[in-house]
């Protein structure tokens, strides 16, 4: 043990607090000035905890799964009925959707229409909810990264519905996934079947709100969502969710993706042969440069 | 205090292992809260239960057993708290300082002082903090952000407090004490 004079210890243990408030500050200011400076510290972590994320993740799952199913036990003939429904619904809808494919592939060939390029994606478990009081993101385990994790930045964050966001931050075993409702969060959409174009804007609440959308063309109550290619940021045509009213000429984004209860995630990493308009945020300099390139 | 000088006794490996532990308890008991509460539970307001455990367990520890939770520890787990969420690193280190420091100055009145009086003097540091958190984030995002969720802090961390307090004072009295070392 350290052995240290009584004066000695009583000035230590008075400077400490002013000591530590000073470096608590530097790492604010630094953290301000170097993006790069907190995305490292918490890369690393995430990619430490992930893995004790995942343990501890399980069982609330496993957990969750077993009441779901005695829970279900009850409902299970009803549910057998509903199903039996949605199905059939489901396999007229497919007829539907499998004619027009091929017309749309006929009309396709005609027009010589160049398809856009498709994505590599990868599937993670949601392990953490790492949100804030101003945020709301998640953490994914990532498989292991064959190249650069940096790749993974931008990628878009989808669940089994919509469009659920975006990836801001990546390591060698995690990604952190910046949700549509963050208060950080933009994402230019296009309305409706003509495609008008407008802002979706988190605002920290459950709905998205729309912002900029064209005067002489408000959103119309139940119009779909969907990404635009504007900015370069996000592929066109992926499914967000639909407009709805909450006031008068306040439309809001219902999302299609359940963000409160995300499981898995698909993140799709779209090849980088849009148009770069925006900087992808939180990309060090070096990595975009090497983007460039390409 | 203990009721046999700790000088007196046999300073073996052992009992010099079990207090290193004992002392460890609180820092690594709210650590662990900390990492338990980032997992997806789903809870509404989840993210702002982490900031209110950690305001809590400080302001506790400072107050009945200041040795067990020094100033850089202190700061650490306000940078481990910024880490797990999406704060800027370093933003609740310097809140939670600015807390135990103004527990440390008080501690005289407050340590003898009833449950209540305990209890208010945190809801107080607690819309402080809150408040101060919600400026700062604010100043370095350069712009207004909504105050309702710091009103939900507050209500929070003084609806946490009581239920936290009372496990506290059994891990106090029992793994956490040194001095029974």
């Amino acid at each position: 043990m350290l052995r240290l004079s009584v004066p000695f210890r009583q000035a230590l243990s008075r400077l400490s607090p002013v000591l530590m408030l000073m470096l608590s500050l530097g790492c604010i200011l630094i953290g301000r000035a170097d993006q790069n400076f907190d995305n490292d510290l918490r890369t690393g972590l995430n990619d430490i905890l992930a893995p004790a994320y995942m343990v501890f993740s399980a069982p609330i799952e496993a957990a969750e799964h077993g009441t779901g199913v005695i829970g279900h036990l009850f409902s299970l003939s009803e549910e057998n009925a509903q199903l039996r429904e949605q199905n059939t619904e489901l396999l007229q809808w497919q007829e539907v959707a499998m004619a027009l494919q091929a017309q749309n592939d006929a009309l396709k060939a005609s027009l010589h229409y160049v398809p856009s390029p498709m994505p590599q994606y990868s599937t993670g478990e949601v392990v953490a909810d790492t949100g804030g009081i101003y945020d709301r993101s998640v953490l994914v385990l990532v498989p292991p990264a064959n190249g650069d994790p940096q790749n993974l930045v931008g990628a878009v964050a989808m669940d089994g519905r919509g469009v659920a966001g975006r990836v801001v931050e990546a390591g060698a075993r995690s990604a952190r996934v910046l949700l549509i409702t963050d208060l950080n969060s933009r994402i230019p959409v296009a309305l409706g079947a003509n495609g008008a174009p407008a802002l979706m804007a988190g605002r920290n609440g459950p709905d998205p709100s729309l912002i900029y959308w064209s005067p002489g063309q408000p959103p119309a109550e139940g119009a779909m969502v969907l990404t635009s290619a504007q900015g370069g940021a996000f592929p066109p045509g992926l499914p967000i969710g639909v407009v709805h009213y909450d006031a008068q000429n306040d439309p809001v984004v219902l999302p299609l993706a359940s963000l409160d209860s995300l499981r898995l995630l698909r993140l799709f990493s779209y090849p980088d042969n849009l148009p770069v308009l925006t900087q992808i945020p939180h990309t060090k300099p070096a990595a975009t440069a090497h983007h460039g390139k390409h | 205090m203990s009721r046999l000088p700790t000088s007196r006794r046999r300073q073996s490996i052992w009992r010099l292992l079990d207090a290193a532990a004992r002392w460890v308890v609180p820092s690594a008991m709210l650590a662990f809260g900390l990492f338990l509460l980032g997992l997806p539970f789903h809870i509404p307001g989840q993210a702002l239960l982490r900031p209110a455990y950690a305001m809590g367990c400080v302001y506790f520890w400072s107050l009945f057993r200041p040795g067990s939770m020094p100033v850089p520890l202190t700061g650490l787990i306000g940078l481990l708290l910024d880490l797990m969420g999406v704060t800027p690193p370093g933003l609740w280190a310097v809140l939670l300082i600015v807390l135990q420091s103004a527990t440390f100055i008080s501690r005289r009145r407050l340590a003898p002082a009833r449950f209540l009086v305990t209890w208010g003097v945190f809801t107080g540091f607690a819309a402080v903090a809150s408040l101060l958190a919600w400026a700062l984030q604010s100043g370095l995002a350069l712009r207004l952000l909504p105050a309702w969720p710091v009103g939900l802090e507050i209500l929070i961390s003084a609806a946490l407090y009581p239920s936290l307090a009372a496990v506290l004072v059994h891990v106090h009295r029992g793994p956490a004490a040194v001095e029974l070392a």
